[in-house]
């Protein structure tokens, strides 16, 4: 159990919005946690020898950060039964000023038997959706 | 093109993966969390956790070390330059906690062609000490053919 009151939530309804900056910086920090060390996510000139317009986010990068708003609200990371995204649209770095991505989440499904929510997550960079599909199942 | 002929091959049990607890941290500050669990021992003790617990997509570390297996196997040659990640998923039993001694098994799931391309699906079972599952990782892979 947490502190949702599931009679109170309602279909659609908005959970969250957070902002994230994602600098070149955020990029290094993402491959040495995660071991993602694939140069298209730090080097200019590879990105751009394999035709990509600019350095790119890990997907996984804006997957991870993403569902921050789903573990904001019911407060517990642990409480993310089930996760997934379609990674549709890249995120395009750039070297100064970054890339701004805003996740909203809102009410998909609620499952009252199982105490479980579904958030659908909208992940919009330079208004574009990049993520597809991206839903998590939060236990509450 | 990926050899169709992997569908359903599976790859040899990981060596075992041992949780860090500033791995933990450390990853959690690469992907923005600010959740206590994620990073306060005491905050994830009175909620009930041995010790801070990891993000719900640190498993991609573990799915990446079965991942490994796969793409330097010859007979499902993919070339890794051409990879580009399509879909995720994690579906999570348990969450994963600093301390865990992680093992994974990853199995070819499909391999379909869309034109020139190949879509590869994986399903990595990641498993405990004890060999309870505690998260299915999915994931799909496109593998661009020659245009």
């Amino acid at each position: 159990m947490t502190h949702i009151n599931l009679a109170a939530l309602e279909i659609g309804q908005v959970i969250g919005t957070t902002e994230f900056l994602l600098t070149r910086d955020s990029l290094v920090r993402y491959a040495g946690a995660s071991g993602d060390f694939n140069s298209i996510h730090y080097r200019d000139d590879v990105a751009a020898a394999v035709g990509l317009p600019g350095v790119l986010a890990h997907g996984m990068l804006t997957m991870g950060a993403a569902v921050q708003v789903a573990v904001d609200w019911v407060g517990d990371a642990g409480k993310i039964a089930d996760y997934q995204v379609r990674f549709t649209k890249p995120v395009v770095v750039d070297p100064v000023d970054g890339a701004v991505l805003v996740v909203t989440g809102k009410v998909g499904a609620i499952d009252a038997e199982n105490r479980l929510v579904r958030i659908d997550l909208a992940a919009v960079f330079n208004e574009t959706t990049v993520l597809g599909k991206a839903q998590a199942q939060v236990r509450v | 093109m990926v050899n169709p002929n992997v569908q359903g091959k599976k790859y040899p049990v990981t060596n075992p993966y041992l949780v860090g607890r500033e791995k933990i941290r450390e990853f959690a500050h690469a992907v923005k969390s600010t959740n206590a669990m994620n990073l306060d021992v005491f905050a994830a003790q009175a909620a009930g956790y041995s010790d801070v617990i990891a993000p719900p997509t640190f498993a991609v570390v573990i799915q990446e070390r079965s991942l490994a297996a796969v793409l330097a196997d010859p007979e499902a040659d993919i070339d890794f330059s051409r990879v580009v990640h399509g879909d995720q998923r994690f579906i999570h039993a348990r969450p994963i906690v600093a301390g865990d001694e992680l093992t994974s098994q990853l199995e070819v799931a499909s391999v379909k062609s869309l034109g020139a391309h190949s879509m590869v699906t994986f399903e990595t079972k990641i498993f405990d000490i004890d060999n309870a599952l505690v998260c299915t990782a999915i994931s799909t892979l496109v593998v661009r053919g020659d245009e």
